[in-house]
């Protein structure tokens, strides 16, 4: 514990410094700090529950070392929308009934917002690679794949007019 | 996809404007932003951390446990071994009643003399940190000595296997007979016998057991758990030995249940400790440690000879089953009752014998699972079904046309069947929803399944089942529900939300549900056996009911009409012969508080009950109703590989009533690829009783990449015992998918796999003695 040291992380917008040990993951140190809305679902990089997005890449954050995160720019997935500013993923997600226990959603709209800021018009099977790593056992993924279809739909005319 | 097929209606159909449309479930919005909080979230000042030391071998006798050096570490606050507890094994209630104990469940909190199943707790630790606890945890040593221990469902019901507890392996055992098996037998054309086999299924939620628990300043012990039953209170104050009402469990949101938090979770556990050291305590499990703290999936061997007529009609049925309980029975002989009940599926079968049997080994435990033994016994009727028709050159639809029970006779116990039976209607759409068939070729072959079945919802008639809720609108016009069911993830809260408000003619927004919380709501029972909206739902109705019929009653005297001139909808109450006559519901509410009307109402709903089997016959009433209903699926298999890909996967149920089309439609699709999961690729591998499969690298389960074209067809009856004329959905959307994959791969390769999961090792196999003419072909 006395090896502890403050790391830099820019969490949701919000500069932190927060004290990690050298074995301390990225899903520690932000759950230790509030950061609960980042699920654990099995701390080994198998089910993606915990990922976020790091200097925008989704990670599975019990795979990444705090102390290899230091200085970076971390999303969560309350730092992609709330209530009061929604992403359209969150409101396609809801209104689709894409949710069912919710407990793999947090780490599946993050795996889903990185895709969409890359590819903004995803086919289904970039959507199936997209997710590969996300579990969900209780939806099916059916309604998870038209919620994403349909944001990136929403996305795309939202750019159309802005454009 | 959803499709909701307008049907005529067993009821007289109701006017409803909230139920039976696709609304937004109250739980969705917070969920899809971050702030739903799970059991293993939630922190306390001063909380302490907990570990579990656990058995690293599943039979032994402990000689000696010793936790000095671990009590010694600085930070450890508490180590408690069975020792150290009061000398009491939990018996465990039926979860979620009212009434007796159950026999046979009783298991040690903690092992003391012996070890039967493989990481078994041994010990709880409660630190000042996780690191702490884990070190002290390493500190911990045990010495055993060998105990032979046996592991195979069949060896243990031998002469002279060893003995997991007591004075036999049989942990429970069933008979039916009905009509004259050997007359049947004699009158059939031909006769089918095989024997299958399934796997054990790990129910794989996303979350795993978590929960904090601490005594307040009340002297009531608080749990919040992640749990499907809250009325597990009862057995954690008997085995503490302190009074049922101060101890006081709130579920949580649950990230996933399935079965699996159906028994006593972690909540005994945090007990303990929290007691012991009258501090905050938070355990939360591994993903490792959740696959032997739940129950899983019940194993079975199912032996099935059927007796048919050259036309395809079942003159006779005689079938075994032998099931693995692992070394404490917990519901396993409720599982093997289900399954027994469920042997001839939805069909009428005059002549059955069946005969199961429920075996006690060290593997490690079964409990409830989605399916609950009925989905083992429907991967082997439907694959039976599917073997008569090919012997006979019917189709699959054919055969079990000749055959499908109907609305009015009476199933496997004797029982008659009230509700719609739809079986056909369902068989029908789903395979019709296949559309075009796939192509194949030389070396990928194309195979379409199908598979009907029948599912109890509601509990068994003789635990008696009731649920209570409490509905109160508030002067503002909004609307409370309380009701400790638990929600699991299908929508429950927010199913109770929508049917107050259908009745007290809200917004859905303006209600809100207080669940899962069994001191400050009314006690509604668990959320298994799809009974939740059944029982909460019909609970909630009449009070919300009582609700409208004192709000209505004031309203009529106001508006000088008689009660029944007048509708509550869209937030007003109207006179139908005069609309002038109205006003808005939260002025009703209002002025009904002001002259000292009952704005609120308690009530219980009660399922119909009865008192038992005959125990030589098999012959009673078991279930309060069933859902019918059937999933069609086209595969493609990989003949130089074995790997099997489902392509198209059709679930067509009668749900009586959807109350909300997209939550029966998320059920549907849901269950289709855990379906499919235990079709080809889930199995809980255990070597000599020690798990080899304990993780999501080892134990796979479907992924993004797997999903078929999914397909959810709902069909509405109105006849079911449910509010508004529903059924249960959340295992019957399961029970028929293993079968129908099952059935589509022995379609496409023409040789049956008798034995799940349907690995590519075991297609390759099947197609190599087909190749060798060691299959009889019919
Ligand atoms: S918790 Fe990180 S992948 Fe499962
Ligand atoms: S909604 Fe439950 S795991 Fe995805």
């Amino acid at each position: 514990m006395e090896t502890s040291k403050a790391i830099k992380l820019k969490v949701n917008g919000k500069q932190l410094e927060l004290l990690a040990a050298p074995n301390s993951t990225l899903l520690e140190i932000l759950r230790n700090n509030g950061h609960v809305e980042v699920k654990c679902g099995c701390e080994k990089g198998d089910c993606g529950a915990c990922a976020v997005i790091l200097d925008g890449e989704a990670v599975d954050s019990c795979l990444t070392l705090a102390w290899i995160a230091d200085g970076s720019e971390v999303q969560t997935v309350k730092g992609i929308g709330t209530e009061a500013t929604p992403h359209p993923l969150q409101t396609a997600f809801i209104e689709e009934g894409s949710v069912q226990c919710g407990y793999c959603i947090p780490g599946i709209i993050v795996a889903a917002k990185v895709l969409l800021d890359e590819n903004p018009d995803p086919t289904d099977s970039d959507i199936r690679v997209a997710l590969s790593g996300n579990l969900c056992r209780c939806t099916g993924y059916t309604r998870i794949f038209s919620a994403i279809h349909k944001a990136a739909q929403v996305m795309r005319e939202g750019a159309q007019k802005n454009g | 996809m959803v499709e909701t097929v307008p049907t005529a209606t067993n009821s007289p159909n109701v006017q409803l404007h909230q139920v039976g449309k696709p609304l937004i479930r109250t739980d969705a919005p917070n969920k899809a932003y971050g702030n739903t909080l799970y059991a293993g979230d939630l922190t306390m000042p001063g909380m302490l951390y907990a570990k579990v030391f656990r058995a690293d071998r599943p039979s032994a006798l402990i000689v000696k446990v010793d936790t000095a050096r671990a009590r010694a570490l600085e930070g450890v606050r508490c180590v408690l071994t069975a020792w150290d507890l009061p000398d009491r094994l939990v018996v465990t209630d039926i979860p979620g009643q009212t009434g007796g104990k159950t026999k046979n469940t009783a298991q040690p909190i903690l092992a003391k003399e012996r070890v039967r199943f493989f990481n078994e707790p041994i010990a709880l630790i409660a630190a000042d940190s996780e690191e702490i606890a884990a070190s002290a945890r390493d500190l911990i040593e045990v010495e055993y000595a060998p105990f032979p221990g046996v592991f195979d469902r069949a060896e243990a019901l031998t002469a002279g296997a060893p003995l997991v507890d007591g004075d036999a392996n049989v942990v429970a055992a069933y008979k039916i007979r009905k009509g004259d098996t050997e007359r049947g037998f004699e009158e059939a054309d031909l006769v089918i016998e095989n024997s299958f086999r399934t796997q054990v299924q790990e129910q794989a939620f996303l979350e795993p057991e978590a929960g904090l628990a601490w005594m307040d300043d009340k002297n009531v012990l608080n749990i919040k758990v992640s749990t499907q039953v809250v009325e597990h209170f009862r057995a954690i104050a008997d085995a503490l030995g302190i009074p049922h009402n101060r101890v006081h469990i709130e579920a949580m949101y649950v990230g996933g249940g399935f079965g699996g938090k159906e028994g006593l979770t972690i909540e005994m556990m945090l007990a303990l400790l929290a007691y012991n050291t009258r501090k905050p305590v938070r355990l939360i499990l591994t993903r490792e440690e959740s696959f032997v703290n739940h129950g899983n999936r019940h194993p079975f061997t199912l032996h099935y000879r059927s007796g048919v007529k050259k036309d395809g009609r079942i003159t006779a049925m005689e079938v075994r089953l032998i099931a693995d309980s692992g070394a404490y029975s917990k519901l396993s002989p409720y599982v093997l009752l289900y399954a027994t009940v469920g042997a001839p599926g939805p069909y009428k079968v005059d002549n059955l014998k069946v005969d199961s049997v429920v075996a006690a080994t060290n593997n490690l435990s079964t409990c409830a699972f989605r399916g609950f033994g009925t989905m083992q016994a429907c991967v082997a009727y439907e694959g039976q079904m599917d073997e008569i028709a090919k012997s006979l050159g019917l189709t699959p639809l054919e055969v079990r046309q000749k055959n499908f029970i109907h609305t009015g006779d009476r199933n496997a116990t004797g029982q008659k069947i009230e509700s719609a039976v739809w079986s056909e209607q369902c068989a029908i759409q789903a395979l019709e929803a296949l559309g075009e068939r796939a192509k194949g070729n030389d070396v990928v072959k194309i195979g379409r399944g199908l598979a009907c079945y029948q599912q109890s919802y509601g509990r068994i008639r003789w635990f008696k089942d009731s649920s209570e809720a409490w509905v109160g609108i508030e002067v503002d016009g909004t609307v409370i529900v309380r009701c400790a069911v638990t929600d699991i993830g299908a929508g429950q809260s927010s199913s109770l939300a929508q049917i107050a408000a259908e009745v007290l003619g809200v917004p859905m927004e303006k209600v809100v549900t207080y669940f899962g919380d069994c001191t400050l709501n009314p006690l509604a029972g668990t959320s298994s056996a799809s009974r939740a909206l059944y029982m909460t739902g019909n609970a909630t109705k009449m009070a919300a009911t009582k609700v409208r019929d004192n709000l209505l009653e004031w309203a009529g005297r106001h508006f000088q009409v008689p009660p029944d001139d007048l509708q509550l909808v869209e937030f007003r109450v109207t006179a139908i012969s005069d609309p002038a006559r109205s006003m808005p519901i939260d002025e009703l509410a209002r002025r009904c508080a002001a002259d000292g009307v009952h704005r609120h109402h308690l009530a219980m709903f009660k399922a119909p009950t009865s008192e038992g089997l005959d125990p030589e016959t098999g012959q009673g009433e078991v279930f309060p109703d069933f859902t019918y209903g059937a999933h069609a699926c086209e595969v493609a298999v990989d003949t130089e590989t074995g790997e099997v890909t489902v392509l198209k996967s059709v679930g067509a149920h009668d749900v009586g009533q959807s109350l909300n089309p997209q939550s029966v439609a998320g059920q549907i699709e849901g269950s289709a690829l855990m379906g499919q999961g235990f079709a080809l690729c889930e199995e809980i591998i255990q070597r000599n009783g020690v798990l080899v499969t304990p993780s999501f690298s080892e134990y796979l389960i479907p992924t993004s990449e797997d999903v078929p074209e999914t397909k959810a067809i709902i069909l509405e009856s109105r006849s079911g015992l449910g509010p508004f004329g529903s059924k249960g959905m959340g295992e019957p959307a399961f029970a028929p998918v293993a079968a129908s994959i099952a059935n589509a791969v022995a379609d496409a390769i023409g040789v049956r796999i008798f034995e799940l999961p349907i690995t590519s090792e075991k297609v390759i196999n099947a197609l190599a003695r087909k190749a060798s003419g060691q299959v009889k072909m019919h």
